[in-house]
């Protein structure tokens, strides 16, 4: 049995404030297995994207523990254990397509940077920005963005994978295909996902398993095991009456708790 | 702005037009109107000086420009230098901020005297006093500019686990770089501002020492063409800015 990658006890999260911290979620209870695609579902201010940056040792919990993959966040953040996908694209516009996928073997340990090897090339064709390579970010739209900045996150072979509303700025149409082709990535590459967003549908049709959470405070409402619907390779129409009894499940589980 | 619907021509013909049709409305219309040689010459006598006292013109144009370009360089190297430790040291801004900031409110005019004592009567105290006034615009727009990349590429950054260093080389100063460039074309016209005050106060060279003679000698001609080399100076130093941004920032 592999550890499991996220097991919290007891975790509070929230910010340090100046004279008493700012808890947004408190004694969260959550143990993920390794592999597993997770939908993190929830409305504004619930403290979906504050847990993941816990998850990537951007933010210090408040109090309990948290294990990533058997190790402290640290641990893991230092041995490029995580891949982040940030809700804006966060390319750097003074780098070609090619040169922002790079960034993760420029910076960082550089013994550690040096064992990647170079997968640009690859992870570009990977996307389906090959012939991209040399562009601009701003020479590309805002899906060609977003898919570059997952292919930057897979460089280091991340064994998890954390996206924080990744295609909330996009139009539903690029979201869709967006969509469809994380999860063909997921399917290759069996890391584990963290995928937070607040759209309902998005959060069915990626999630093997999905947790709601309700804000004020923060705390799981719902934790819904879609496996027995999509099967193991976590694949699902969207009209499946299942999946659309799902849904409806998660918006009464979100209207109740708010 | 419909500047867009401008043929390319039509944006390089319309300025040289424009600056040409008031050259020649001076040339014709002041003598015309009755104004005084003495108080404005026309542009054929402006022209004349050229032509004739080229070498003077010259001779006195290179002390400020070696000044001018000198207390560019000195003052805004170490406008950025301050502002990296600045940045990176939140004790030392919080402790020489404020003096920097104090020191900003003396009027160069009124520094200029203390700098030609303690520095004397050579090209030194031009260059000192061209730097101090290029030196706080710089400052201040390195401070910010460094501080400007956003929230999530400094988590980026973090996640990658990047060394103080490569967030510096890799970020921080990447995203400086078009704010450094904004005060830099300023700096370009204050420089030449700073060596010509300098040289007013005690030189006899350079084109503030020009501008001076040609004024008390009612040379009007020639203290027009003084100021028409004093700006020539400005454009060339500004010219050299837009170059190095245009290289240098690629991404715009």
């Amino acid at each position: 049995m592999p550890a499991p990658a996220i097991e919290t006890s007891g975790l509070d999260v929230g910010y340090p404030g100046r004279r008493s911290a700012v808890t947004v979620i408190s004694g969260l209870e959550l143990t993920v297995e390794a592999g597993t695609f997770l939908s993190i579902l929830g409305p504004s201010g619930c403290g979906k994207s504050t847990f993941l940056r816990v998850v990537a040792d951007l933010l210090a919990p408040l109090a309990g523990t948290i294990r990533v993959m058997g190790e402290t966040p640290s641990a893991v953040r230092s041995g490029r254990g995580v891949g982040f996908v940030f809700q804006d694209s966060t390319l750097l516009p003074w780098r070609t397509a090619r040169a922002n996928v790079r960034l993760p073997i420029q910076v960082g340990r550089r013994s550690l940077s040096r064992m990647i090897d170079d997968r640009a090339d690859e992870l570009l064709e990977l996307v389906g920005l090959s012939a991209f390579g040399e562009r601009l970010p701003h020479q590309l739209s805002g899906g060609q963005r977003q898919r570059l900045a997952i292919a930057r996150a897979l460089l280091g072979e991340p064994r998890l994978l954390l996206m924080d509303e990744p295609f909330g700025a996009l139009d539903e149409i690029t979201r869709d295909r967006l969509n469809d082709e994380l999860l063909n990535l997921w399917r290759r590459t069996g890391t584990t996902v963290l995928f937070v967003t607040h759209s309902i549908a998005e959060a069915v049709y990626l999630g093997q398993r999905v947790i709601v959470l309700a804000a004020h405070p923060g705390r799981i409402v719902a934790d819904h095991d879609l496996r027995p619907l999509k099967g193991p390779d976590n694949s699902c129409s969207r009209e499946d009456p299942a999946i659309v009894a799902a849904m409806a499940r998660m918006r009464s589980a979100l209207g109740a708790a708010s | 702005m419909n500047r867009g619907s401008l043929s390319l021509f039509a944006q390089t013909v319309l300025p040289i037009l424009g600056a040409g049709s008031l050259i020649l409305a001076w040339q014709v219309l002041l003598p015309l109107a009755g104004v005084p040689a003495y108080i404005v010459p026309t542009p054929t006598a402006i022209a004349g000086v050229f032509a004739r006292n080229g070498s003077l013109l010259l001779s006195n144009l290179w002390p400020t420009a070696i000044e001018a370009f000198s207390g560019f360089v000195l003052g805004n190297l170490a406008a950025v230098l301050l502002a990296i430790v600045f940045v990176h040291s939140r004790t030392l801004q919080a402790a020489y901020f404020p003096v920097v900031l104090f020191f900003n409110t003396i009027p160069v005019l009124a520094l200029a005297p203390v700098v030609i004592l303690i520095f004397g009567l050579g090209m030194l105290p031009k260059i000192v006093i061209a730097a101090v006034i290029c030196f706080f615009p710089t400052l201040i727009n390195m401070i910010r500019g460094l501080e400007s990349a956003s929230p999530s590429e400094h988590e980026l950054f973090r996640v990658l686990s990047a060394t103080r260093w490569e967030i510096f080389w890799r970020l921080r100063l990447p995203r400086a770089l078009p704010m450094l460039f904004a005060s830099l074309r300023i700096a370009s016209a204050t420089a030449v501002i700073g060596a010509i005050v300098g040289e007013w106060i005690g030189s006899d060279k350079g084109l503030g020492a020009l501008i001076i003679q040609a004024t008390f000698n009612y040379q009007s001609d020639r203290l027009y063409a003084a100021i028409v080399l004093s700006s020539l100076l400005s454009i060339g130093l500004f010219m050299t800015v837009v170059a190095a941004e245009r290289w240098s920032v690629r991404y715009r």
